[in-house]
């Protein structure tokens, strides 16, 4: 396998993006991502990218996006209606070709013109779940009643996890919400949509992440401290909510098996838009939360721009290696409801 | 007993509340104005009528606006035959791509004012607004274009647009 | 710019999608249209509910004429209150989603449970209440009701 590594990060995040539109939004953070470079979008190999139409509810809303990148003379390009993550699974997968050198990653969404619950419907099984038009909390909220009652998992879990989340993400910048509270407040809150409080269920956000990929010497080239990409895979899960266990993840698993990911790591970012899925990977992942640092940047409770949380915490967690931060990092990303579908990428530092 | 189930119908709708973005909007209201305006690309210096948010073959955001005549050049044509849904015009009816004097993108119009077998790359034209009541926030304040006594614009003029 | 000079608009996207259902959906659907709610006995011996088309475990096409039936009851396995109800689901007003296991399958079914939320446990149990009109759509079950 070849080599390959995040050389550059770059994130928007806001609670609403009234003004702009995704274009406008996209151009400074894909510029803050190549500055260090000192490349143009036009010297990159390939560019591939994250999101959705029915975000925007725009047809070609996605590629329209395009211009953002200033793609003349014509560039080789590609995008995945899915979270940006599995956008640089695939621009990791081209660089093994071994004929182009660096790969521009990005991931955009603007939440807020639509509702979001709903429109995540559209990703459901289109003949018996689709037409009930479940939305994602309500989904969320079967597989937290399933852990609570299972016995994995107590509500002390999920307000330990959120409090950590908002605690964390005091230091981060991009976070839409952060703050010291106490867990017995928020086990104090009423429920929302039992079993969960509001606080279990992420933040509608407006956003977009930019990522440079680098193979080989030309990732030592470009930055200073390359964060090499030592695994990465995709699983999924049956995607019928009743036909699988909803306490556990096989896929997170089995993707973490298959990316060599070790549960030995300094940080683990995991894409857990609601508290219990947390908690869920932790376990999937094998993790020591007294040995790995979770979610050092508050995670998806913090901030969650859909078609973007994924690749953020590939970016959050590739940024801390190469300030010293940590050494190794497993960074996940999820696709569908409840889990379905799991990215695990294992990172290290260069040393 | 009737027949087993083969198909079904799955209505898809979404609500949205939808922004055109500051570069779009700005065009919009100059539209209800009765303006008709550009932004300039500070990389290649072209002028993009309407402007989405950046120059889509720099990659740059846009510079300064440009006002743009209501005078231009039928770049490309098309004589439609078949109405759109929502859409009713005589037909056949001719759908142009007119690049406005100042402006380096075309854009589409109805072309009136000659019969469909009478349109011609090149041909010269100018804007017939709306009413200035009926001027809202849209492109289409811009009933159509029709000729204007002049002669047909050189191919080498506008031979990048097509 | 500000958010005052920007513009914005309601903009509605809406298409009546019409989907071929392939065998095993559409006995399935011809199922609930005749008040049956029919699983598949996958590889594993395990009756799946609502069928797949394709074998879990072996990736082997399932028979649609050998779908068997189960009942009509069955047992809460997990469920979870909607506070907003939205567009398109069986209630309009706050109600609880539901995974049921219905006698005979080994797998739940996700519909809605017509109860108030301090009545509903799980491994409670529960029965289909079939829509006035049946026509061959998951809404054929109107929601689940609570067996007294």
């Amino acid at each position: 396998m070849r080599e390959v590594a995040v050389v550059s990060f770059a994130q928007h995040m806001a609670r609403r993006e009234d003004t702009r539109n995704e274009v406008e939004i996209l151009l400074p953070v894909i510029r803050e991502a190549l500055e260090p470079t000192g490349l143009s979008s036009q010297d990159m190999g390939f560019t591939v990218s994250g999101s959705s139409d029915y975000l925007a509810g725009q047809a070609f809303a996605f590629v329209s996006a395009l211009d953002a990148v200033g793609p003349w003379p014509p560039i080789s390009e590609s995008h995945v209606e899915m979270d940006g993550a599995f956008a640089l699974y695939e621009a990791w997968v081209r660089l093994q070709h071994g004929d182009i050198d660096t790969a521009l990653v990005y991931a955009f969404g603007k939440s807020s013109p639509g509702d979001v619950g709903r429109v995540l419907s559209l990703q459901l099984e289109p003949y018996v779940l689709g037409p009930l038009w479940p939305d994602a909390v309500s989904l969320a909220a079967l597989q937290a009643r399933a852990l609570l009652e299972s016995g994995k998992a107590t509500d002390k879990d999920l307000a330990r996890v959120v409090a950590r989340s908002r605690r964390q993400a005091l230091t981060n910048p991009h976070a839409q919400l952060s703050g010291s509270v106490e867990e017995a407040a928020l086990l104090d809150e009423p429920l929302y949509a039992d079993p969960l409080r509001v606080h279990d269920c992420p933040p509608i956000t407006d956003g977009a992440a930019v990522l440079v990929l680098a193979a080989g010497d030309r990732a030592r080239d470009l930055c200073e401290r390359p964060v090499w990409i030592t695994g990465i895979d995709h699983r999924i899960d049956i995607q019928s909510p009743g036909s699988r266990d909803l306490t556990v993840s096989p896929s997170t698993t089995l993707a973490g098996q298959q990316a060599g990911a070790t549960a030995d790591v300094d940080i683990a970012e995991l894409h857990a838009p609601f508290s219990p899925q947390e908690l869920i990977l932790i376990d999937a992942l094998g993790l020591d939360e007294t040995r790995t640092t979770i979610n050092p940047s508050g995670g998806a409770l913090a901030s969650n721009p859909v078609m973007v949380a994924g690749l953020v915490r590939i970016g959050e967690a590739a940024t801390r290696l190469a300030k010293g931060e940590g050494q190794t990092a497993i960074a996940h990303a999820t696709s569908g409801p409840l889990l379905q579908q799991n990215l695990v990428c294992a990172l290290a530092a260069q040393r | 007993m009737t027949d087993a189930i083969t198909e079904i119908i799955t209505p898809i709708r979404l609500e949205y509340r939808y922004t055109p973005g500051t570069a779009s909007s700005r065009f919009l209201r100059k539209m209800k104005e009765g303006k008709l305006v550009g932004r300039r690309c500070p990389s290649c210096a072209k002028v993009y009528v309407p402007p989405r948010g950046g120059c889509p073959m720099c990659g740059v955001e846009f510079g300064e606006e440009v006002e743009v005549k209501s005078t231009g050049t039928v770049v490309t044509f098309a004589i439609v035959n078949v109405n759109f849904a929502n859409r009713v015009v005589d037909l056949p009816y001719v759908s142009a791509e007119v690049a406005f004097d100042g402006s380096d993108t075309t854009t589409m119009v109805l072309l009136k004012g000659v019969g469909a077998d009478e349109a011609r790359m090149g041909m010269r034209v100018t804007a017939h607004w709306l009413p200035e009541s009926e001027w809202d926030y849209t492109l289409a304040n811009i009933d159509y274009v029709e000729p204007i006594d002049e002669p047909d614009a050189d191919y080498d003029t506008y031979k990048e647009l097509v | 710019m500000t958010s005052q000079e920007v513009l914005s608009a309601p903009h509605v996207m809406e298409f009546g999608y019409t989907r071929s259902t392939g065998p095993v959906v559409g006995a399935f659907l011809t199922g609930l249209r005749d008040k049956k709610v029919l699983g598949a006995k996958d590889s594993q011996g395990r009756v799946v509910v609502p069928p797949p088309e394709y074998d879990a475990s072996t990736a082997a096409p399932i028979d649609a004429s050998q779908l068997v039936e189960v009942g009509q009851e069955g047992t809460v396995t997990t469920w979870s209150w909607s506070p907003v109800p939205r567009a398109g689901n069986p209630f309009d007003r706050p109600f609880a989603w539901a995974l049921v296991q219905l006698d005979g399958a080994d797998t739940a079914l996700l519909h809605a449970l017509d109860a108030p939320r301090e009545a509903i446990t799980t491994g409670m149990r529960v029965r289909i209440r079939w829509a006035e009109q049946t026509v061959g759509f998951i809404n054929d079950i109107a929601c689940f009701e609570v067996v007294l």
